[in-house]
C-alpha cells in the first residue's frame, strides 16, 4: 500500500473515532443545554403565571392545557407543601403532528389566597430523533468532507513534497558502482530527505570503496601470483627433464605441469578480466567486425579442421566499430574460441553480421545454458575441465566496459550469443 | 656463449640459472641494479636477460646505458607487466625481444637462440641439427641435401624443436609458439598431435638424423643422437 494511501487510511480511521466520540459528546452536550434553557424558561414561565394569578383568578379555572401551556388544580395544603420543583420529558399528543411528541414539563405547586394548587407547565422540547438524526448526518458529512480533502491535499500539495525523495529513488536505481563517481545530489531542503541522501551516498562510497579494493584485490593478486606461477612452470619442465627421474614420477611431474598450466591460464584471464574492469584498455579506433571475425577464424583453423567443424558466414553489411583494438581482439577471439571449443565432432558455427549485431551461433550439447549465469565467472561445462570459465566473463567484461547488450539464446541444438554494436557502430 | 640474467627473484633466476647450464651456456647472475650496473660494465655479453622491476632501479635504466654503448641489441626483456608501453619503450631502446612472465622454458631457449644467431651468423639465417638444415629466410627444409615439401605449421614445429634440441617442449609451449595465445584453453591439444604425427612421417621418410619424442603426454622431445 501506498504511504499516501496508508496515512489517510489511518488519518480516516482515526477521524472517525475522533468526530464519532466528539459527536456522542456534543450531542449530550447539546441536549444538556437545550433542556437547562427550557427548564429556565418554564421556571420563569411559572413565576409570571403565579404573578397574573394574584390579578387575574379566571387563571385558575385553567384545568387542561387546551390551547395555552399550563393547566392548574387545586390540592390541599399538606400535598402542596410536600411538591419539589420537577422539571421531566413526556409525551403529548401534538394535533398538527398527529403523533406523540416530546415536551418538557414542569410540575410545581403554589399558594393563592390562603388556598394551594398544584401547577403543570410545558414547553414543547425539540424533537430528539430528529435531531439525531440531523446531527448524525451532519458528522458524517464532516467525515466524508474531511477524508476528502485530506486526498485532495495529499494529491495536490503534500505530493510535491515527496519529489526530493522520489528522484532521490530514481537516482539511485540508475547508479552503476562501475561507472558513476560523484555522489548523489538532490535538491531539497527537507531534513529527513537530507538524511536518506547522506545515508545512500555513504552507502555507495562504502560499496566503492569495496568494489575498487575487490577490483584491485583481483589485479594485484593475478600480478602477484604470474611470478610463483612462472617458477613453479619452470622449475617442473626442468624436473621432467630430470635423467634421475623414474618413469612413474615423471607421469606424476607431468600431470602437475599440466595443472600448474591450467592455473597460468587461469590467472591469465583474471587479470585480464580486471585490467578491463579497471579501464586499463581504452584507445577506440576503427574497427572493422567483418575482417576481424575472419582473421580470428584463421587463428583457430587448425582446431575447426581437426573437428570437423563447418563455418558458414552470412555478412549482410560491414560493421565498423569505434573501439580499443586489444579490446575487439578479445571480445571476438573470446566468442569464437568459445564456440569452437564447446562444439561437438562434426558441428558447425554460423556466424551473422546484420545490421550493427553480430550473432554467433555454434553446434553443442543438447541442453540450453543459463542466460542469467552464462556470462557470469567460473560458470563452465562441466565435461570440459580444461576451460577456464572465463572467457565469456570477459566478453561480457568488453561488452559492458562500452556499454553494449551481449545476449544468449539457444535454439534447437544450437547455442547462439548475440552482441548488438549499436551505441558504437558505424554500419556500412 | 656468455648470457647475464637480471632478475631479483631468487627462484626464477636460479631455475633459468639451471636450465640455461643444460645447453652448455656459461651464466651470470645480477640480483638487482647496482650489480647489474657493474657487470654490464665490466664484462661483454653474448646475451642479457633483464627484467624490468629490479631493486634500486629499472630495468629500462639499464637498456638505456647499454644502448648509449651500442650494446642493446642482444637484450631480452623478461617483465611480469604485460604492458604495451614498456614493451614499446623497451624495443625503441633496441632490446631485442620482450618476454613477459610467466613463459615457456622452450619460449626462452627459442628467444636467446634467435639473439644469438643474429649475432653470429652474419645474416646467414639456418639451423643446423644432424642431417637436417633448416633456412629460416627461404622457410625450406633440407635434409641430407634433399629437400622435404613442410607446411606452414610443420615448418614452425620443426624450428621450434632445432631452437630446443634434447629438451623438453609442453604441448602448451608448442601451442602458444605455433598457433599464438588464441588456443590457450584447447579442451586438448590432440590436434597438435596430428600435426606432429605428419611432421614424424615426414622425417622418417627422408631418413632424417633426429626424431621427435613423446614425453608422457605433456610435451615433446627432439632427440640427436
Amino acid at each position: 500500500m501506498k504511504l499516501l494511501n496508508r496515512s489517510l487510511l489511518y488519518l480516516s480511521i482515526s477521524f472517525f473515532f475522533i468526530i464519532g466520540i466528539w459527536s456522542v459528546i456534543f450531542y449530550i452536550n447539546l441536549k444538556d443545554e437545550i433542556r437547562d434553557s427550557i427548564d429556565d424558561g418554564l421556571e420563569n414561565n411559572k413565576l409570571l403565571l403565579i404573578q397574573k394569578v394574584a390579578t387575574d383568578s379566571t387563571l385558575l379555572l385553567q384545568r387542561e392545557f387546551g390551547g395555552n401551556n399550563f393547566e392548574i388544580h387545586p390540592i390541599d395544603r399538606i400535598t402542596a407543601l410536600q411538591v419539589r420543583d420537577v422539571y421531566k420529558d413526556t409525551l403529548m399528543y401534538r394535533q398538527n403532528e398527529d403523533d406523540m411528541e416530546p415536551v418538557r414539563i414542569l410540575h410545581s405547586a403554589f399558594a393563592n389566597d390562603g388556598k394551594y394548587y398544584r401547577i403543570k407547565i410545558i414547553s414543547s422540547l425539540v424533537e430528539e430523533d430528529d435531531l439525531l438524526e440531523d446531527a448524525f448526518w451532519s458528522v458524517v458529512w464532516l467525515f466524508f468532507i474531511l477524508v476528502a480533502s485530506i486526498i485532495l491535499i495529499n494529491n495536490l500539495i503534500l505530493r510535491r513534497v515527496w519529489n526530493p525523495f522520489h528522484e532521490l529513488v530514481a537516482r539511485l536505481r540508475k547508479f552503476r558502482l562501475e561507472k558513476d563517481t560523484t555522489a548523489i545530489s538532490v535538491k531539497t531542503t527537507t531534513p529527513e530527505f537530507l538524511e536518506l541522501q547522506q545515508a545512500a551516498n555513504a552507502l555507495i562510497r562504502h560499496s566503492q570503496e569495496a568494489f575498487l579494493s575487490q577490483k584491485q584485490f583481483t589485479e594485484n593478486a593475478s600480478h602477484e601470483l604470474q611470478t610463483p606461477l612462472a617458477v613453479i612452470s619452470n622449475k617442473l619442465e626442468l624436473l621432467l627433464e630430470s635423467e634421475t627421474l623414474n618413469s612413474k614420477d615423471a607421469q606424476t611431474v607431468a600431470e602437475v605441469i599440466q595443472m600448474a598450466e591450467r592455473m597460468v591460464q587461469l590467472n591469465k584471464s583474471l587479470l585480464l578480466l580486471a585490467k578491463i574492469e579497471n579501464k586499463q584498455f581504452d584507445e577506440p579506433t576503427s574497427i572493422g567486425i567483418n575482417s576481424l571475425l575472419e582473421e580470428t577464424l584463421t587463428h583457430f583453423e587448425d582446431y575447426i579442421k581437426y573437428r570437423n567443424i563447418e563455418i558458414s558466414k552470412k555478412f549482410q553489411n560491414s560493421i565498423t566499430v569505434f573501439i580499443d583494438p586489444s579490446l575487439a581482439r578479445i571480445l571476438v577471439s573470446n566468442l569464437i574460441k568459445n564456440a569452437v571449443f564447446h562444439n561437438i565432432e562434426n558441428g558447425h558455427i554460423q556466424l551473422f553480421l546484420e545490421g550493427s549485431k553480430m550473432t554467433v551461433c555454434n553446434a553443442g550439447s543438447n541442453k540450453a545454458l543459463n542466460p542469467e549465469i552464462v556470462f557470469q565467472r567460473f560458470q563452465k561445462d562441466a565435461n570440459n575441465n580444461q576451460s577456464t570459465g572465463l572467457g565469456l566473463a570477459v566478453c561480457k567484461a568488453v561488452c559492458e566496459f562500452y556499454d553494449i547488450p551481449i545476449s544468449y539464446y539457444y535454439n534447437e541444438g544450437e547455442h547462439c550469443f548475440v552482441i548488438d554494436f549499436t551505441k558504437i557502430a558505424k554500419v556500412l | 656463449m656468455k648470457i647475464l640474467i637480471v632478475e631479483d627473484g631468487k627462484e626464477l633466476r636460479e631455475t633459468l640459472v639451471n636450465s640455461l647450464e643444460k645447453d652448455h651456456y656459461l651464466v651470470e647472475t645480477a640480483e638487482d641494479f647496482k650489480s647489474a650496473f657493474e657487470k654490464i660494465g665490466l664484462y661483454d655479453y653474448d646475451c642479457i636477460l633483464l627484467d624490468i622491476m629490479l631493486p634500486g632501479g629499472s630495468g629500462l635504466e639499464l637498456l638505456q646505458d647499454l644502448k648509449k654503448n651500442g650494446k642493446s641489441e642482444n637484450v631480452i626483456i623478461i617483465s611480469a607487466k604485460n604492458s604495451l608501453d614498456d614493451k614499446l619503450v623497451g624495443l625503441e631502446l633496441g632490446a631485442d625481444d620482450y618476454l613477459t612472465k610467466p613463459f615457456h622454458i622452450a619460449e626462452l631457449n627459442a628467444r636467446i637462440k634467435a639473439v644469438l644467431r643474429r649475432k653470429q651468423q652474419d645474416g646467414k639465417d639456418t639451423l643446423d641439427v644432424g642431417n637436417l638444415l633448416l633456412d629460416l629466410n627461404e622457410r625450406m627444409l633440407y635434409i641430407a641435401g634433399e629437400t622435404v615439401r613442410l607446411n606452414r605449421k610443420e615448418f614452425d614445429i620443426l624450428n621450434y624443436f632445432l631452437l630446443n634440441k634434447n629438451r623438453l617442449i609442453t604441448k602448451s609451449a608448442l601451442a602458444e609458439y605455433v598457433w599464438g595465445d588464441h588456443i590457450d584453453q584447447a579442451d586438448n591439444f590432440d590436434f597438435i598431435y596430428y600435426q606432429i604425427k605428419n611432421l614424424r612421417k615426414k622425417l622418417l621418410d627422408a631418413q632424417a638424423s633426429i626424431q621427435i619424442e613423446s614425453v608422457y603426454g605433456v610435451g615433446y622431445k627432439l632427440l640427436e643422437p
